[in-house]
């Protein structure tokens, strides 16, 4: 009887969402914005983590606090513009384009590019193997494979 | 010349790994985040006096008005850490001739009266913080934070974590910086 209720609740039991009701806006679209935009800020707390899952203090004071700026008519920019004056670009998980991250944003690419150059280089420098025209066995070579194919491969 | 070619990746993950290890070494904690606001002036905070404590509250106005190197303590009393870097907080507003400010973050003022009583209170202002909007303000991610601001009112340093053993040493440190 204890065994089913357990499964029973077990069962009921929804992922932990970090939003947690009392959080969520009457306005659908609304809160569905106040949901994209959290879910592109860091956790200062646990870092690796958005704040939309993040069940830090903190995480659920901006989440709040991103909500109240929606209804007050904040604009997303606006919201991650006001996050980014007080906690830096390290709230964003996808860092801004600017000059300080040109590097994160090209290295990839010049990587590959000297790679690819690297790579380019080292095939045109290998000594070509001479191509042989000739797909015909030779004489020789016939006599060999005859021999090869009477001995008893069977073991 | 191909030898050195040979030789070029092994330079590069050396460089790579010396990176890493700098990075890991020497007190450089991966995790701490620089704040945004050093070198910048206090940001706009007013909060009231806690309930029960006879301190005046806290605004920005107040702290660009006090002279000298000033000490702004964000603490809690559910915070552990708080209470074991009390008394060198203390011992610095004493001996140090700091002036020590304190914001109580996300307490009941009956609980953050108790604990100044309990442990005194060398604060000689204090904002009340409850809903952690001041907290947001200067870009904490917790609590104990300390932030040391210069006597024209810039912060120049921000100390995550309790002022005690290392961490006192490197926050000692970070004093004599701003005090030059």
């Amino acid at each position: 009887m204890i065994r089913a209720a357990a499964l029973a609740l077990a069962l009921l039991a929804s992922p932990a969402w970090a939003v947690e009701p009392d959080e969520i806006l009457d306005d659908p679209v609304l809160e569905e914005r106040a949901r994209a935009i959290s879910a592109n800020v860091r956790c200062v707390v646990c870092q690796n983590e958005p704040i939309d899952s993040s069940d830090a203090g903190v995480a659920r004071d901006l989440r709040i606090l991103i909500r109240e700026r929606l209804v007050a008519g904040d604009s997303d920019q606006e919201i991650f513009d006001f996050l980014v004056v007080r906690y830096g670009d390290f709230v964003l998980f996808k860092p801004p384009f600017k000059p300080s991250t040109y590097a994160l944003w090209f290295g990839p690419f010049i990587i590959l590019f000297i790679g690819g150059a690297a790579v380019a280089v080292s095939l045109a420098r290998r000594p070509r193997a001479p191509v042989k025209n000739d797909l015909q066995l030779s004489a020789e070579e016939e006599a060999d494979l005859a021999k090869l194919m009477k001995e008893d491969t069977s073991l | 010349m191909k030898r050195l070619l040979f030789a070029l990746p092994l330079v590069v993950a050396m460089i790579i790994g010396g990176f890493a290890i700098w990075g890991l070494s020497g007190g450089r904690d991966p995790s701490s985040l620089p704040s945004e606001f050093i070198s910048k002036p206090v940001p706009q905070i007013d909060l009231a006096a806690i309930e029960g404590v006879e301190r005046p509250g806290l605004s920005t106005a107040d702290i660009n008005d006090m002279d000298g190197i000033k000490l702004l303590n964000f603490f809690a009393s559910w915070c552990g850490p708080c209470r074991a870097e009390h008394p060198n907080l203390t011992r610095l507003g004493q001996e140090e001739g700091v002036t020590l400010i304190g914001i109580n973050y996300k307490d009941k003022p009956e609980a953050a009266a108790k604990w100044l009583e309990e442990l005194g209170n060398p604060y000689v202002a204090l904002g009340s913080d409850y809903s952690g909007r001041g907290g947001i303000e200067l870009g904490i991610s917790g609590v104990p934070e300390t932030f040391i601001i210069d006597a024209d009112g810039i912060i120049r340093h921000r100390f995550a974590g309790p002022v005690v053993g290392d961490g006192l040493r490197r926050f000692l440190e970070a004093l004599d910086e701003v005090r030059q």
